[in-house]
């Protein structure tokens, strides 16, 4: 059985991929990406501590799919601004809309 | 019912209306006038009650008279008291008071043209002008009611009572009361008219010259009181211990005794009421007033309370050996008073100084020690003067009544000069006028002033006072001359103005009471014929005057010798007196001078000008207390004292203030205060800029925050 640290291991190299995306990409929609990438990161994490640690309780399946019905409706909102954005800037870079400020 | 109760009630009733008149009824002048009527006739009821009680008891004063008292402010060891006390000087001063203030208050009505309608540009302070009236087509002026008509009824009201009362009291105390009641009452009258400068400035000048008098009559009756510790009457001068420790006691003034100074205090109270020289100058003024009022207050009552306070306190003055002062300050007022009024020609100052004359004479008979002679002109010469002044509003109401017919304003309705013949147009008027002046001249027998005047002569003849008994002889020739003048120019010979053609007589208010006063004028000497004159004395009611006013006193004064001399010396004075009046001023031509005033030259200016006593009282007094009041008492202590205090302490507070504000406030509190916001202001310029609006810095700085947390908590805080 391929033993708990891989799946963790695994899970920390895809939330630093998701993490770099959303620090360093530009296009706000790479960013939501970076994101989901994050949230199915911690994913990994809950189902794999459920499988290893404690498989008789369902909390760790629930959570999991407590973070897909949240990160699903996360991405419909932010994709749903960046799409309003762009109508009306003709731009999706994120440093470009920056007039939320002092 | 007790008569003492009747004498507490008989002054109640004016005061009574005064207040009906004031707090309820001043807007209905019928209803104002007939409850201060009603009231003086029930006064004047109460009054005749007592009086008739009075001369029913035999020997009266002597042994008991009617009085009662209660207990009022206790002082000390005792208490002052209030009572009333009658006896037979008290009891025919209400005689006279009740009569006289009756017919003033009915004469009022119409001399206030009651029932004429209201004047078309009449004020409140001001005498009405008159009011048109449209008859049939084309419209003539008549006189208009007073605008403050209920005013008046209510102030005599007032004044009233306050007679009645210092004729009723049986102390010196409530006297004073009553005395400054009616002194109140005079200065709101003769201001009555108080729109006109010069009715202000008499009112002012009466109520400060009679103050004069009265302040020291409050030191005499202060020192009476510590001196015996009683004010009643009766308790002091029908006590002969009393008075003889009084005349002994000195003062330790100018060698007076206790008696002499404390009678002399009172005296120069009667000098200021009674308008005596050298206090005499507010009373002709006082003539601003309406009529009605110069004859209640300045002949009949308020001027006699003088004579009458002097002749109530006559023991003690008698023991203090004050008596030649009032001899000769009343004769000196007698020829004095009678010397001015020959240059009048206001036909009420005439009368006001003929007034100043008669009091005169009263108060030099009391300074011969002709007590009864004083009481007796006192009497008749109050009905006499009343009259007198009553018959001058009257005739000055006539002549109005001409001034509105012709419509010239600058006729003056009071100059004698431009009145003469208003025997025809004022028949009532011009005969009881003429009554009044020869009772004033003391025209021989038939009048009341007559026995009174010769009374006076008769006893200073045979007390041997030649000198008072000559300056009264001549002062009495005077005023014969004077009032048969006044009587000539007035309704004898020929109208002068237009305005005198279109005289009119009176209503018949007027008119009645002038009738009733003088038929007192007339007869009211009957009662004190000496009982020795030939042929009359035994006839009526032989020498009843002396001997009922006698028993005032504690012994019964000596009723004097018969002489002729005096008597042929009285009626000389008059009948002379009144035929040269008659022979100079019979043909005086109409805007011709008075015929007087070539023969006497300056003397006649001298006179018309009053011997120039108010422009001297104005250099001595009034400019020097003006100087004062605004030289010293304003400029220097109120300006310069008072509020220079007042200057440096607002001056030092507002340095104070200054200095708290520029020290403490504005570097401490205010410092701090800025110091706060003006840091935190800083701060957050400052510290803003770290919101860049960039949304993955603020990630980034979240990251960190996160991440510098998590290591701390996990490597630090972790064990």
């Amino acid at each position: 059985m391929i033993p708990l640290s891989w799946y963790l291991i695994f899970a920390a190299a895809l939330f630093s991929i998701g993490l770099y995306g959303v620090f360093a990409r530009k296009n706000a929609v790479g960013i939501l990406m970076g994101i989901e990438l994050m949230l199915n990161a911690i994913n990994i994490n809950l189902v794999a501590f459920w499988r290893y640690l404690n498989p008789t309780d369902m909390a760790g399946q629930v959570f999991a799919l407590m973070v897909f019905a949240v990160s699903a409706s996360e991405v419909a909102v932010g994709l749903a601004l960046v799409i309003s954005i762009y109508r009306r800037r003709k731009t999706i870079a994120a440093d470009e809309v920056h007039e939320l400020k002092w | 019912m007790e008569i003492t109760t009747l004498i507490w009630l008989a002054p109640l009733p004016p005061l009574l209306a005064f207040f009906l008149i004031i707090l309820f009824t001043n807007r209905n002048n019928r209803l104002s006038h007939t409850i201060a009527v009603g009231a003086a006739g029930i006064s004047w009821l109460l009054s005749m009650l007592i009086f008739w009680a009075a001369i029913g008891q035999p020997h009266f004063g002597e042994e008991h008279v009617f009085e009662s008292a209660i207990s009022w402010l206790p002082v000390g060891a005792g208490s002052f008291e209030i009572g009333v006390m009658i006896d037979p000087l008290s009891a025919l001063t209400l005689f006279f008071v009740g009569w006289t203030v009756l017919m003033i208050f009915i004469y009022s009505i119409g001399y206030h043209n009651f029932g004429q309608p209201k004047g078309d540009h009449d004020h409140a302070g001001l005498p009405p002008h008159g009011a048109a009236v449209k008859h049939g087509d084309h419209t003539h002026t008549v006189p208009s009611i007073e605008p403050m008509y209920a005013r008046f009824f209510a102030f005599i009201g007032l004044f009233a009572f306050g007679m009645y009362t210092l004729v009723v009291s049986d102390n010196l105390l409530t006297l004073f009361v009553g005395w400054e009641i009616m002194g109140l009452c005079s200065y709101l009258l003769i201001g009555f008219w108080y729109g006109k400068e010069s009715a202000r400035d008499a009112a002012k000048k009466a109520f400060m010259t009679t103050r004069i008098g009265d302040v020291f009559m409050l030191l005499g009756v202060a020192y009476l009181y510590t001196a015996t510790g009683t004010l009643n009457f009766r308790a002091i001068l029908h006590n002969e211990a009393v008075l003889e420790t009084l005349a002994h006691a000195d003062s330790g003034f100018f060698g007076l005794s206790a008696a002499g100074l404390i009678g002399m205090f009172l005296f120069i109270g009667a000098i200021g009421k009674s308008a005596q020289f050298p206090l005499h100058v507010w009373l002709p003024d006082a003539m601003e007033g309406p009529t009605p009022v110069s004859a209640m207050i300045h002949a009949a009552t308020m001027v006699s309370a003088g004579v009458y306070m002097v002749i109530r306190m006559f023991p003690l003055l008698e023991a203090g050996g004050v008596l030649p002062a009032l001899a000769f300050i009343g004769a000196l007022t007698a020829i004095f008073a009678a010397t001015i009024a020959l240059a009048q020609n206001d036909v009420k100052r005439v009368l006001a100084y003929s007034t100043i004359s008669q009091l005169g004479f009263m108060v030099a008979a009391l300074g011969i020690g002709a007590y009864i002679a004083a009481a007796f002109h006192l009497v008749t010469h109050a009905f006499f003067k009343a009259l007198l002044f009553l018959g001058s509003g009257s005739v000055i109401h006539g002549m109005e009544h001409g001034v509105l017919h012709t419509g010239d304003h600058d006729v003056d309705p009071q100059d004698m000069f431009n009145m003469g013949g208003l025997r025809k147009k004022m028949p009532k008027t011009f005969w009881t006028f003429l009554i009044g002046g020869f009772a004033l001249s003391g025209f021989p027998l038939v009048t009341a002033g007559f026995w009174s005047k010769d009374e006076i002569l008769a006893d200073a003849w045979a007390h041997h006072h030649e000198t008072v008994f000559w300056t009264l002889a001549v002062a009495a020739l005077l005023t014969a001359f004077y009032t048969m003048r006044q009587i000539t120019l007035t309704f004898l010979g020929k109208p002068r103005t237009k305005e005198a053609e279109h005289a009119h007589e009176s209503a018949n208010t007027m008119t009645w009471p002038l009738i009733i006063l003088a038929v007192f004028a007339l007869g009211l000497g009957w009662i004190g014929i000496p009982e020795h004159f030939p042929v009359l004395g035994g006839l009526l009611l032989p020498g009843w005057l002396h001997e009922f006013l006698g028993g005032t006193l504690l012994h019964h004064p000596a009723a004097i010798e018969f002489e002729m001399f005096p008597l042929l010396v009285s009626i000389g004075v008059a009948l002379g007196g009144l035929t040269l009046g008659w022979l100079v001023y019979r043909n005086v031509k109409a805007g011709a001078p008075d015929p007087l005033r070539r023969p006497l030259g300056p003397i006649y200016s001298l006179l018309q000008n009053k011997y120039y006593f108010d422009e001297l009282y104005d250099f001595l007094f009034v400019r020097p207390a003006m100087w004062f009041s605004e030289q010293f008492t304003y400029l220097f202590l109120d300006r310069g004292i008072i509020d220079g205090i007042l200057h440096m302490a607002a001056r030092f507070s507002y340095w104070l203030g200054g200095f708290f504000r520029n020290a403490i406030d504005k570097p401490i509190v205010n410092g701090f205060g800025d110091l706060v916001g003006f840091s935190t202001s800083d701060f957050g310029h400052w510290f803003r800029r770290i919101q860049t609006g960039r949304v993955q810095q603020y990630m980034l700085a979240a990251g960190l925050v996160t991440f510098i947390g998590l290591f701390f908590y996990l490597f630090t805080l972790q064990p």
